[in-house]
């Protein structure tokens, strides 16, 4: 049954990725309303997909990157489906569910269960989930910053196109992009922690320097950083907006080495 | 009974005339009895603005009552003849009358198309002639209806979101670099009359604090005293602009006031919060080379003006969604004023009432199968008498009141106690005769002190 509803989040998505896509292009009230109804439809089934895998596979199975990345794109949808819900900002899917499809295709891509490695799965999961909630953040982030760098592109260039004219305020973009690292700081920083016990339990050593663990540091340095930044010397705007989608680019980077080289589970 | 609207418009009328016919606001009470007090005339609301004079009634006859009112217009003004007035005035009758007044509350027919004043100047001559009790059935439920289809337009379209003033068009730029104006300032630097109307405009939008210099330093604490905001002096803007959101600038000075240097250390002063800055001067007071500065957005007069002309194409794209939305609303109104009028009233009571007959004669005579041909006709004739006896007076009644004053309430409760389908949506702002009844109460304690005799 998981499967099945995973097909059908996918077509979901797909279909309002496109309807998305179309929607930046041409003013239609009638587009955004269908896109947002299929996103809400293909939400809700993904929901019935995890809850039914959960319930078939939890304390058997560490979590691998197939239940990590489709849990990253439901978290997506969801952080989308609030932010639309209280300020109705149509044009904010145009670009995150684009994301969780990236993010649902790959996870289709790879196996459902990773190879075993330790016992210790409980563990494992809530580390798997904080550090996705955490790039969760990073991702809206990422979204706001490119958004922020469009329209402050259009303002700049005096172009008033329909894409001007969906995209939201330059401040209100910004804060966004603030807010996002800021929910997603602490969680990726509890992620590592739990990530170091489960490393410590699995491995008998809390740091072992291997290629995900240091670039998980690296990462938190970065966005620690860019979060003092902002908050002492002004790194708002638009170097803030830069700074985000580099951040995220690595993160993106990151997970691709990481599943290339074909490290089994999450660490 | 007609629908009608004589007037004329800034599309039809020099402000000449136009100023001459308009009815100030103390003499429009004075205004509406003489209007009511003209034979034929049934209802009657006077629409008077800047742009326009329209006199909408309920008559008895159109070319009748076209040509009273154009006899009240013109009584308005001793120096003008109703002859002078022809060339000037437009008139419309039944659906082009109702369609005319939906644009009109919609916008579609203002100078400047979208404005939003119209509706509330319709909604004021409403509750003016609501006290005056000149309106009845009818105009209530049109110039209701004109006012929902109005607000219809303004939330399904966008005509009024696009700025077609240069000065509204810096507060709509503001606002996609600012979420919330309210926390904003404004620094309005020299005192030009369009930086003026646009620091009007972002007061009006929200803004709260304003900070105002101008070279003449008495000037300057004057206009900030009416925008009520404070004074800075001229020679310290520069330091101070750093504490703005959004700077106005329009001065008489022939340089450049403002350098990329000035406005770089601000936005660094600022901690790169974006900066929002406005030239509107001829020649140009802010250095072009501040487009260069990261986080700083400079929109001179031109920028605006082209801001401006894009909206007026957008504006008439959304304009005519508009008239589809007037055109399918005059038709639910249309319906409405149909099921009011008696004869067709007449024809559905009979059918019904026939229909009714007819179905439990069917239904005895099915279960009296033994009856001879001779029982059959008089179980038959007994229904038919029995029908025809209960609706008669109803029949006789909608007849002798056809004319009357109350005619309408009349048709439309007859509608009503016999279920004969109501058409128009009547349970859009309640019925006719609830309405009716209403105003009756109201009116009852001095009912016959303006009732012109008819």
């Amino acid at each position: 049954m998981a499967a099945m509803f995973f097909m059908v989040t996918m077509a979901l998505y797909f279909a309002a990725t496109v309807s998305f896509l179309a929607y930046l292009l041409w003013p239609s009230e009638a587009l955004s309303k269908a896109s947002l109804g299929m996103t809400a439809i293909g939400f809700a089934a993904h929901t019935i997909a995890l809850v039914a895998r959960m319930v078939g596979t939890a304390d058997v199975s560490p979590p691998g990157f197939h239940e990590a990345l489709s849990f990253f794109s439901w978290m997506l949808i969801l952080v989308f489906l609030a932010v639309e819900f209280r300020h109705r900002l149509h044009v904010l899917g145009s670009f995150i569910v684009p994301l969780a499809l990236v993010s649902l295709v790959s996870a289709a891509a790879l196996p459902e269960t990773a190879p075993t490695l330790s016992p210790v799965f409980r563990t494992l999961w809530v580390h798997v989930t904080l550090s996705m909630l955490g790039t969760v953040g990073f991702a809206v982030a990422f979204v706001a910053g490119l958004m922020y760098l469009i329209q402050d592109r259009l303002l700049k260039s005096k172009r008033f196109n329909v894409l001007y004219s969906k995209l939201p305020a330059l401040d209100f973009l910004d804060h966004l992009n603030q807010q996002s690292i800021v929910m997603g700081f602490p969680l990726l920083t509890l992620g590592i922690i739990t990530g170091a016990l489960s490393a410590e339990f699995s491995r008998g050593s809390y740091l072992s320097w291997n290629p995900e663990q240091t670039w998980a540091l690296v990462t938190w340095v970065f966005y620690f950083a860019v979060l003092l930044g902002r908050l002492t010397v002004g790194w708002r705007a638009k170097r803030a907006a830069y700074l985000t989608i580099i951040g995220f680019a690595g993160v993106v980077l990151t997970l691709i080495g990481v599943v290339l080289k074909g490290h089994g589970p999450v660490s | 009974m007609h629908i009608v609207v004589v007037g004329l418009s800034h599309k039809t009328a020099p402000v000449e005339i136009r100023e001459k016919l308009a009815i100030p606001e103390s003499r429009m009470n004075e205004a509406l009895t003489r209007l009511c007090s003209y034979q034929g005339v049934r209802e009657g609301i006077l629409l008077s603005t800047c742009n326009r004079v329209e006199v909408y009634a309920v008559v008895d006859e159109i070319e009748a009552g076209y040509g009273r009112i154009q006899e009240f217009l013109a009584d308005a003004h001793l120096s003008l003849s109703s002859e002078q007035l022809t060339p000037h005035l437009y008139w419309h009758q039944g659906d082009r009358a109702i369609s005319h007044l939906f644009r009109v509350a919609s916008s579609l027919d203002s100078m400047i198309v979208g404005e939003s004043q119209i509706l509330g100047q319709i909604k004021d001559a409403f509750e003016v002639a609501l006290t005056h009790k000149s309106t009845g059935i009818i105009l209530n439920k049109v110039v209701k209806k004109a006012i929902s289809v109005a607000k219809r337009v303004r939330t399904e379209t966008k005509i009024a979101e696009m700025a077609v003033s240069v000065s509204y068009a810096a507060v709509e730029l503001a606002k996609k670099i600012f979420s919330d104006l309210s926390e904003k300032t404004v620094l309005l630097v020299g005192a030009g009359e369009m930086a003026k109307l646009a620091a009007r405009h972002f007061i009006a939008s929200g803004v709260r604090h304003v900070r105002v210099t101008t070279r003449n330093p008495q000037h300057g604490m004057e206009l900030a005293d009416r925008f009520g905001g404070t004074a800075v002096p001229f020679e310290q803007f520069r330091e101070d602009m750093a504490s703005a959101d959004i700077v106005l600038v329009s001065t008489g000075a022939a340089h450049y006031l403002v350098s990329e240097d000035d406005v770089q250390r601000s936005v660094k002063q600022r901690m790169n919060r974006p900066m929002f800055l406005i030239d509107i001067s001829v020649p140009r007071n802010i250095d072009p080379a501040v487009r260069h500065v990261d986080n700083a957005f400079l929109f001179d007069i031109d920028d605006l003006k082209a801001r401006v002309e894009q909206n007026r194409g957008g504006r008439l794209l959304e304009a005519e969604k508009a008239e589809q939305m007037v055109v399918d609303e005059v038709g639910i109104v249309r319906q409405w004023l149909q099921s009011l009028e008696v004869t067709p009233t007449i024809m559905a009571l009979r059918t019904k009432a026939d229909e009714i007959k007819r179905a439990e004669v069917e239904k005895t005579l099915g279960r009296l199968a033994n009856l001879s041909e001779s029982e059959r006709e008089l179980v038959e004739t007994m229904a038919s008498s029995i029908v025809n006896k209960l609706i008669h007076n109803t029949m006789v009644t909608l007849k002798a009141e056809v004319n009357s004053s109350d005619g309408v309430a009349f048709v439309e409760a007859a509608r009503r106690f016999f279920s004969l389908g109501d058409p128009a949506g009547s349970t859009v702002n309640g019925s006719a005769v609830e309405s009716h009844i209403q105003s009756r109460e109201e009116a009852t304690p001095k009912a016959g002190a303006k009732t012109p005799d008819r």
